[in-house]
């Protein structure tokens, strides 16, 4: 090819190359504004703008941002065809944020930028909106507690049904003390920040008392050393009760090691060694459940184990004699201490779960409405209530 | 007042986080609350320590049932303390090469290192390997089809076994739309489509009831220890 139709045909791909993009580059969205989300933490900022004339043809729109004062634009994310509106998070509160949002066309070309004029700071709320109906269902649930709680106290007398594990706790003290062997007490593998160690511990109030009052021996070792120092002060207050100070060792209670699998191990050296009578198993565990419900199992020991774990359940179910289930577990404390108040709020358990109850039936009620006769109305209210009350 | 100070913690702990959850001004307060938890958790490793020695070397001493164990754990306690103070068998870091224990106590190679390899680690998965043994004879016990609850437990552990394996799968591979046209309706019985239904369906179902129960519970015996009224884990008044 000689030089001059070289250069021509080459001017002729280009000319032809940019008018392809020209041609293909969409037009931009307007009027784009950016203002602080309202009650969040300070790290929102809506966006809001009118779609490119050509948003029928997009991929979508791509925003990005950056700080006022300084550096480059990031890509934040991209929103699909037909968006007005977009939440910027992760952003620090009190910091000036500008913005970008181009449309982008199905080739992946961009069209130019429409930018925000003035710097936008997210700011900090005193309450985080995004859990307004979770505090709503707080307060209910709180609130059927303590009403329950106030009518105990007036006087109102509430029918519990009967937990055949907790009935069992003094028989098995007995029995160890018939046996002449000791009772061993292990409350999970968890600190005392963890609600099921303190609902553990609770228990071992009622099983201390017990062995204090029957003379039987009983046995903590502890996995964390704040549950150790806890444990003790639970016991002496159990010996005291019983009116046995005398009888209290601080040495029954003592700590192992924060080793899940090296508290295990003594455990199952104490257990084979020591041949407990009554072994119970109060608190939060793990792989280990099955571990110690077996070995207690092996040596004979009668055993109730209580846990609000729904993984390690069916292991206690199968190799214990009575098992405490979630939240026969949490309301053990109330029930064992007999206490009219205490009562009152197992009693406030059961408002909650009419009302969770409730919510099922509406929900699956309404779902199979919105899919059945495809209303939108209805369709509304399933999405409100799942996306906006439920999460 | 032995009560009461815990208890007003207690209480007031309580509640920060409560507010932090809902209140982004409060954050902060829930997250030094856990710092605060997290310093006493450290302090309280010293009396663990502490304690342990107590326990072990009275055990020892009194030539208690056992005092071989004792004895055992004490040797490792104090070793593995030893080596991982002094860094033992740490180089090193090539930022401050001529401060000798400036390395860090796991570094690989270190003797804190070699013992926790070496010793640890497979002391701990021997441990954890027995669990596959005791499901076994668990699973023996809780599977004897004594009474009609039995034998439905039985039956669904059998489906559930028996989707997980190849050969639950070979099983019912012959109910296939591929080999005869009658079969659309039935893929729904192949083993592993049936295992998957249970553990979906009657599986989820029944755990989602024991998660709320859970839940609810949680909030009555948090209100209970929030308000005062089940003070047993608080010990003596």
């Amino acid at each position: 090819m000689s030089r001059p139709n070289a250069v021509a045909a080459l001017c002729g791909i280009g000319l032809m190359a940019a008018t392809a993009a020209w041609a293909q580059q969409p037009r931009p969205p307007g009027d784009l504004h950016a203002a602080d989300h309202p009650w969040d933490n300070g790290t929102r900022i809506d966006l809001t703008w009118s779609p490119s004339p050509d948003d029928g043809g997009l991929l979508g729109y791509v925003v990005r941002r950056k700080p006022a004062a300084s550096g480059d634009f990031s890509r934040v994310d991209m929103a699909p065809p037909g968006t007005r509106t977009f939440t910027v998070g992760g952003l620090q509160p009190g910091i000036s944020y500008l913005f970008t949002v181009t449309a982008v066309g199905r080739d992946n070309a961009e069209s130019a930028a429409a930018a925000t004029t003035e710097p936008a700071a997210p700011t900090m709320e005193w309450f985080d909106g995004t859990r307004l109906w979770f505090l709503v269902t707080v307060v209910l649930f709180c609130g059927s507690v303590v009403a329950f709680i106030a009518l105990a106290r007036r006087g109102m007398v509430f029918k519990v049904r009967r937990i055949a594990g907790l009935d069992m706790v003094d028989e098995a003290v007995g029995r160890a003390t018939e046996m002449g062997r000791p009772c061993l007490f292990v409350p999970g593998i968890n600190d005392m920040n963890e609600i099921q160690t303190i609902a553990g511990l609770n228990v071992l109030g009622r099983v201390a008392r017990t062995a204090a009052e029957y003379d039987a021996d009983v046995s903590v070792p502890t996995s964390k050393a704040l549950v150790m120092t806890a444990a003790r002060e639970t016991m002496q207050a159990a010996f005291l009760a019983a009116g046995r100070p005398d009888a209290y060792n601080p040495d029954a209670v003592y700590y192992v090691t924060d080793e899940q699998f090296g508290y295990v191990a003594h455990l199952q050296g104490m257990m084979i060694r020591d041949k407990p009578a009554a072994c119970f198993y109060m608190g939060s565990f793990f792989a280990e459940s099955l571990i110690l419900a077996e070995t207690g199992n092996s040596v004979g020991a009668i055993q109730i184990a209580g846990t609000a774990q729904p993984a390690q359940l069916p292991f206690f179910v199968a190799a214990c004699d009575y098992t405490l289930i979630g939240e026969e577990f949490l309301a053990a404390s109330a029930y064992l201490s007999g206490e009219p108040d205490q009562l009152g709020s197992i009693k406030g358990q059961d408002v909650g779960k009419l009302i969770v109850a409730a919510g099922i039936i509406v929900g699956v009620v309404g779902a199979t409405i919105a899919a059945l006769t495809g209303s939108p109305v209805v369709k509304s209210l399933v999405d409100f209530f799942t996306e906006t009350m439920l999460t | 007042m032995t009560q009461l100070v815990p208890l007003l913690i207690a209480v007031l702990g309580g509640f920060v986080l409560i507010a932090a959850y809902f209140s982004p001004y409060t954050q902060s307060w829930g997250e030094k609350a856990a710092i605060w938890f997290d310093i006493l958790a450290s302090i309280a490793f010293v009396l663990g320590g502490a304690n342990l020695l107590k326990v072990h070397l009275k055990n020892v001493s009194d030539r208690a049932r056992g005092w071989g164990y004792s004895l055992i754990v004490l040797v490792s306690f104090l070793v593995t303390l030893m080596v991982g103070l002094g860094k033992v068998g740490v180089q090193p870091s090539p930022q401050f090469p001529d401060s000798p224990w400036s390395g860090t106590y796991r570094e690989t190679g270190g003797a804190f290192w070699f013992f926790y390899e070496y010793a640890f680690k497979p002391l701990t998965a021997t441990v954890f390997a027995l669990l596959a043994f005791y499901v076994a004879s668990a699973a023996f016990r809780a599977f004897r089809a004594k009474n009609t609850e039995a034998v439905l437990l039985l039956g669904t552990a059998f489906i559930i076994l028996l989707g997980r394996t190849f050969a639950g799968v070979l099983l019912t591979s012959w109910i296939d739309p591929a080999v005869w046209s009658g079969f659309e309706h039935f893929t729904g019985l192949r083993i592993e489509n049936l295992t998957v239904y249970i553990m979906s369906v009657f599986n989820t179902a029944g755990n989602r009831a024991i998660m709320i129960g859970i839940a609810l519970g949680i909030v009555a015996t948090s209100l209970r220890v929030l308000l005062g009224l089940d003070r047993s884990y608080l010990g003596r008044d």
